[in-house]
């Protein structure tokens, strides 16, 4: 017994002792990786990186072999930091950032003196040294408890969230107040900012067509109304009533996440467009004639409430399904009827549900910039105005800048409605005790509304699905129904040639890249999202609230605007990414990154916090709980945000149409061209391996994650916890 | 005296404006069982959550072992924790968890599992190391939380209302191997609870908490016979309290009137002038020759005796009145004359 308590005695001392040393260890060790950033990693250009360094190209030089001497006292910071004293190395993380941003931004690709090119990998890894060196500091004086990787993960975190969301909206705000020629001029923002074209209301008595703005808040109020209703009736079919094909309502409301924007649209042409299926039906048998009623408001709305209906189903299905079947069973034991129990218990506990659905079917439609892309004609909306302002004839990056203004200020306020909606209405009854009981039957009269709505909409879908899948099969759809593999060799061949197999369809350039790239970025958008939300969920710190809004404002950035503020803000020096790979990952990451905040949010938020406490009370940091407690917990929801990252990557549009190169196309890029000049079987057949590969990933993976939730015990034994990051 | 373990000195824990804990100062001897006591929100988890360092007090200073913890974290104290919940890993088997602190504390694996292996073994659960928790019925899962946290053999071993998720039969027993390991193993202990009983039956010590201030701290004894003030006596005991005049004291007994009644009873500091007289219902002898009259309003049968509320002529409120003579049963209505024995009788101060 003696013996055991030296034993401890030494063991814990030691672990006191240890954990100082380490981190001692750890200042020398950031220090030593800010002298490789310094003196072996390229400090300018980002492309092939290791190719260049190993030719010496001059450009590629690291920093302390550029032969400018403004890069030289960026080493200061480093022989600062080598002493180890908290303030120190506050000082040195400030000061070598500072100091990086300040001669980055002062000395710029051209002028009469100095210049320097954009920075690259070794500009980046000095800066995240520079980070981790301040963290210490921070760390040592106290911060977030002492603990190193807390205060690091903040930082790196809010560093990447200022640089790739803060700082590109800014920049928008910055060009709609400059001239073309780069002078701030507000009386010309102002100009642009009130001009008709935006705010007109010449509609309303008869005149020319409404400002954008007006066209753009209204579809949104009809789609976001429309998607609700829609919802809510496939909600109550599915949740509150015993019919057969239920399944296929959950399984139709998967759908929309695999399936690229745009494609919906696709298929509404060839339907009721000029030459559609439907319209050729009417003409040749009621001789209704030929229209092009399907472009413009009609087209759009049916385009986004078939792409949106899903969604607010997803929300009011689990609202519906939260209500506690107990305060029904309650109602009718007071005497109350069906239609008293849903008009005065289900109802009014279901409102909040509607809002959010209503908000969120809202703000997608705002954003929604495929479907208007296909169909809009000569309905303009905001999020295709800003295309057209970049890339049509005109090229008004300023028009574009200040149309970008007013589609964020119309999504962040409603982002802002609805997160205040959702923190203060909740009603969800969770006591965490099991609650037994029967949902009350739906009113006969409400049941029928639900199916008369539910079933023709059930159809339209599944037609929809129909041409989408098997539209890129025939020869002309809508005409010729012969079946063909003309537009699938197209798209996806592979021939034998002189150097053996080779992939000569048009398409697998753009699908490869696809791949390559989500694939890429997926990790880091689990990662950043699950690390983001563990600190929101498990720390308290300062200015929680602000780093909150902060992460999750960019889920209600519309796409188009991310793309725009990107081209506006990383074209030139010092951060020059357009063109690359890198930016198309890096909009991937941020444009996905709220899917994995929330997964691991909802996740956290059951995982009682007591698992960390107890982990903290045995000796563990917060590393080793996140590595050895929670993230094997939330190995689900690690799949999870990594599946939808990389789907949602692969099927997004409305950024990466602006940041793609001819190096670096995407498939829905590549698709959306396509449409464009008319060819639509290769179109639809793209879209159809898209939507076929998603659905396997999706699949899969899911049944994968299903069986190692049943043998978790043979799970856990076969992989180590540390595998898991 | 024994040697101090822990040592709070004037620690204060504030969240915006509410003040949890409020200028506390207490010493914990080593090898002894010290219960916070007191009614929910009165402070008593957050002032166990500052010693095991989950909370980290807004001014004060908190010692352990004579070593000035107040800014370590709780991975760097010497202390280990027994959830309410448990907080078992729900990944890890039952040796997993019980060797977890060792391994963090960078042991290796082998030594940490026979470590945990004895220390299983000495709570009754050798067989289950490789169940993993679900596996487990709540008392053995308890067990494993209390394992986990001795095989550190922690300077102070802390126990957050450990008994409030099993079933009322399983709390005496496992209350009793709580005490019996503490004293066999001569753990300091900080015990956590809302339940007078409970508080009464475990510790060497007993510190009652009232909104965020140490209302006594006393021996279970001296809490429940020399209760401090009319809190105390009505959170320990569930005594009642009546109003009285305290004409005169001499020594330790105090003369009162209780309505038209004079009594002679023990004081606890009163002083002349209104002050109430703390009754416990066990000390109150139904249908005595001569005391006070007094009307039953409702009688309950409880199989070991009968609980009574009866009011006496002249005052509002009615007592709460045990009676062990189950064989004649008063009818609600029915008049009755009250005596009080002089234990369990006391003039206290007002709070």
């Amino acid at each position: 017994m003696e013996r055991r308590s030296e034993e401890r005695a030494a063991l814990t001392g030691s672990g006191v002792i240890g954990a100082q040393q380490q981190e001692a260890g750890l200042s020398r060790a950031w220090v030593a990786f800010g002298v490789f950033a310094l003196a072996v990693l390229p400090w300018y250009g980002l492309e092939t990186p290791m190719a260049s360094v190993l030719g010496w190209r001059a450009e590629a030089a690291p920093a302390l072999f550029q032969g400018r001497s403004w890069l030289l006292p960026l080493g200061i910071p480093l022989v600062m930091a080598l002493t180890g004293r908290p303030g120190f190395l506050m000082a040195a993380g400030v000061c070598g950032l500072a100091w990086m941003l300040g001669e980055g931004v002062v000395i710029g690709p051209r002028g009469a003196g100095l210049t320097q090119p954009a920075m690259g990998w070794g500009a980046a890894a000095y800066a995240l040294c520079c980070a981790a060196l301040a963290s210490i500091g921070l760390a040592r004086r106290g911060w977030c408890r002492g603990d190193v990787f807390v205060v690091g993960s903040l930082l790196t975190v809010l560093g990447l969230i200022l640089l790739f969301v803060g700082y590109p909206v800014v920049r928008i705000l910055k060009s709609a107040f400059e001239s073309n020629d780069g002078g701030f001029a507000p009386a010309l923002f102002a100009q642009k900012f009130f001009s008709a074209g935006i705010w007109g209301l010449d509609c309303l008595d008869g005149g020319k067509a409404c400002g954008v703005a007006w066209n753009t808040l209204a579809e949104a109020m009809l789609v976001g109304v429309l998607a609700t209703g829609l919802g809510l009736a496939f909600a109550l079919v599915a949740v509150r009533t015993q019919l057969p094909f239920r399944p296929l309502v959950r399984l139709l409301s998967l759908l929309p996440v695999i399936t690229p924007p745009f494609v919906i649209g696709l298929a509404l042409i060839l339907l009721f467009g000029r030459v559609g299926v439907v319209t050729n039906f009417l003409g040749e048998y009621f001789g209704i004639p030929r229209t092009r009623w399907i472009y413009g408001m009609a087209g759009i709305t049916i385009a986004q409430v078939l792409a949106f209906t899903p969604i607010a189903f997803l929300v009011l299905s689990g609202v519906l399904a939260a209500v506690s079947p107990s305060l029904e069973e309650a109602a009718q034991t007071l005497r109350a009827g069906r239609w008293h129990v849903f008009r005065t218990v289900t109802w009014p506990l279901i409102r909040p549900g509607l809002a959010n659905a209503f908000l969120i079917s809202f703000i997608e439609s705002l954003a929604d910039f495929a479907n208007p892309l296909m169909l809009g004609g000569n309905f303009n909306v905001l999020a295709t105005d800003i295309f057209f302002a970049v890339v049509g004839a005109a090229h008004d990056q300023g028009r574009a800048a200040v149309l970008a203004l007013v589609l964020l200020v119309f999504t962040l306020t409603a982002f802002l409605a609805q997160r205040a909606w959702t923190g203060s209405r909740s009603y969800a009854t969770v006591t965490g005790k099991g609650d037994s009981g029967l949902s009350a039957p739906l009113p006969k009269a409400l049941r029928l509304a639900c199916l008369s709505v539910v079933l023709p909409w059930l159809v339209l879908t599944i037609v929809v699905y129909a041409i989408i899948l098997g539209g890129g099969f025939v020869v002309t759809f809508g005409r010729d129904y012969t079946p063909t593999l003309h537009y699938l060799l197209t798209a996806f061949s592979i021939d034998h040639g002189v150097g053996g197999w080779f992939l000569s369809g048009s398409g697998w350039r753009s699908f490869i890249t696809t791949m390559e790239l989500a694939a890429i970025a997926t990790p880091v958008t689990a990662a950043l999202g699950l690390l983001t939300a563990y600190l929101l969920n498990r720390q308290s710190f300062a200015g929680k609230s602000t780093f909150e809004f902060l992460a999750m404002m960019s889920f209600a950035i519309p796409g188009t605007v991310i793309g725009i503020s990107y081209i506006l803000a990383f074209n030139v020096p010092p951060v020059e990414l357009t063109g690359t790979g890198v930016i198309i990952i890096i909009s991937f990451v941020f444009r996905n990154m709220p899917v994995g905040i929330r997964a691991g949010m909802a996740s956290l938020a059951q995982i009682d916090r007591s698992l960390d406490e107890a982990s903290m009370t045995l000796r563990a940091r917060s590393f080793r709980t996140l590595r050895l407690v929670i993230l094997p917990i939330l190995r689900p929801a690690i799949i999870t945000a990594m599946v939808y990252s990389f789907v949602r990557a692969v099927t997004t549009v409305s950024a990466v149409i602006f940041l793609v190169s001819g190096e670096y196309n995407l498939s829905t890029v590549y698709i959306v061209g396509r449409a464009d000049v008319g060819e639509y079987g290769v179109a639809l057949v793209y879209s159809a391996v898209l939507i076929v590969v998603m659905a396997a990933v999706l699949v899969g993976i899911s049944t994968l994650v299903g069986r190692q939730q049943i043998g978790r015990r043979g799970m856990l034994g076969a992989a180590p916890a540390s595998e898991m990051v | 005296m024994g040697e101090t373990a822990v040592t709070f000195n004037r620690v204060v824990k504030r969240y915006g404006a509410f003040t949890a804990v409020d200028d506390i100062s207490f010493t914990i001897e080593k090898g002894t069982l010290v219960t916070l006591l007191g009614p929910s929100g009165c402070g008593k988890t957050t002032t166990l959550r500052l010693v095991a360092g989950l909370e980290h007090a807004t001014a004060g200073r908190i010692e352990i072992g004579g070593r000035d913890v107040t800014a370590l974290s709780a991975a760097e104290r010497d202390v280990s924790m027994v959830f309410q919940s448990y907080a078992l890993f729900p990944h890890m088997s039952v040796l997993e968890n019980a060797a977890y602190g060792l391994r963090a504390s960078g042991m290796k694996r082998g030594q940490a599992e026979a470590m945990a292996r004895e220390k299983l073994a000495l709570l009754g659960l050798a067989g289950f190391e490789s169940r993993l928790p679900s596996e487990l019925s709540g008392g053995q899962q308890q067990r494993v939380a209390v394992a986990r946290a001795i095989v550190l053999e922690p300077k102070v071993l802390l126990f957050d209302e450990p008994l409030s998720n099993l079933d009322a039969k399983l709390r005496r027993h496992v209350r009793e191997e709580i005490r019996s390991l503490q004293q066999e193993l001569g753990l300091t202990v900080i015990y956590v609870t809302h339940d007078q009983q409970e508080a009464l039956a475990v510790s060497d010590r007993i510190i009652v908490m009232q909104s965020g201030r140490i209302a006594q701290d006393g021996a279970p004894r001296d809490l429940y016979e020399r209760p401090a003030n009319r809190f105390i006596a009505d959170f320990i005991g569930d005594a009642n309290l009546l109003p009285v005049t305290l004409r005169r004291t001499a020594g330790a007994m105090a003369e009162v009137t209780l309505g038209g009644l004079t009594l002679v009873v023990p004081h606890l500091g009163a002083v002349d002038g209104p002050a109430e007289l703390a009754v416990r219902p066990q000390a109150v002898r139904i249908g005595a020759a001569e005391g006070v009259e007094a009307t039953v309003v409702k009688a309950a049968y409880l199989g070991s005796h009968m609980e009574y509320d009866v009011t006496i002529h002249g005052l509002d409120a009615p007592i709460f009145v045990m009676d062990t003579d189950v064989a004649h049963p008063r009818a609600p209505g029915s008049r009755a004359i009250l005596a009080f024995e002089l234990t369990g009788v006391a003039v206290v101060p007002p709070a």
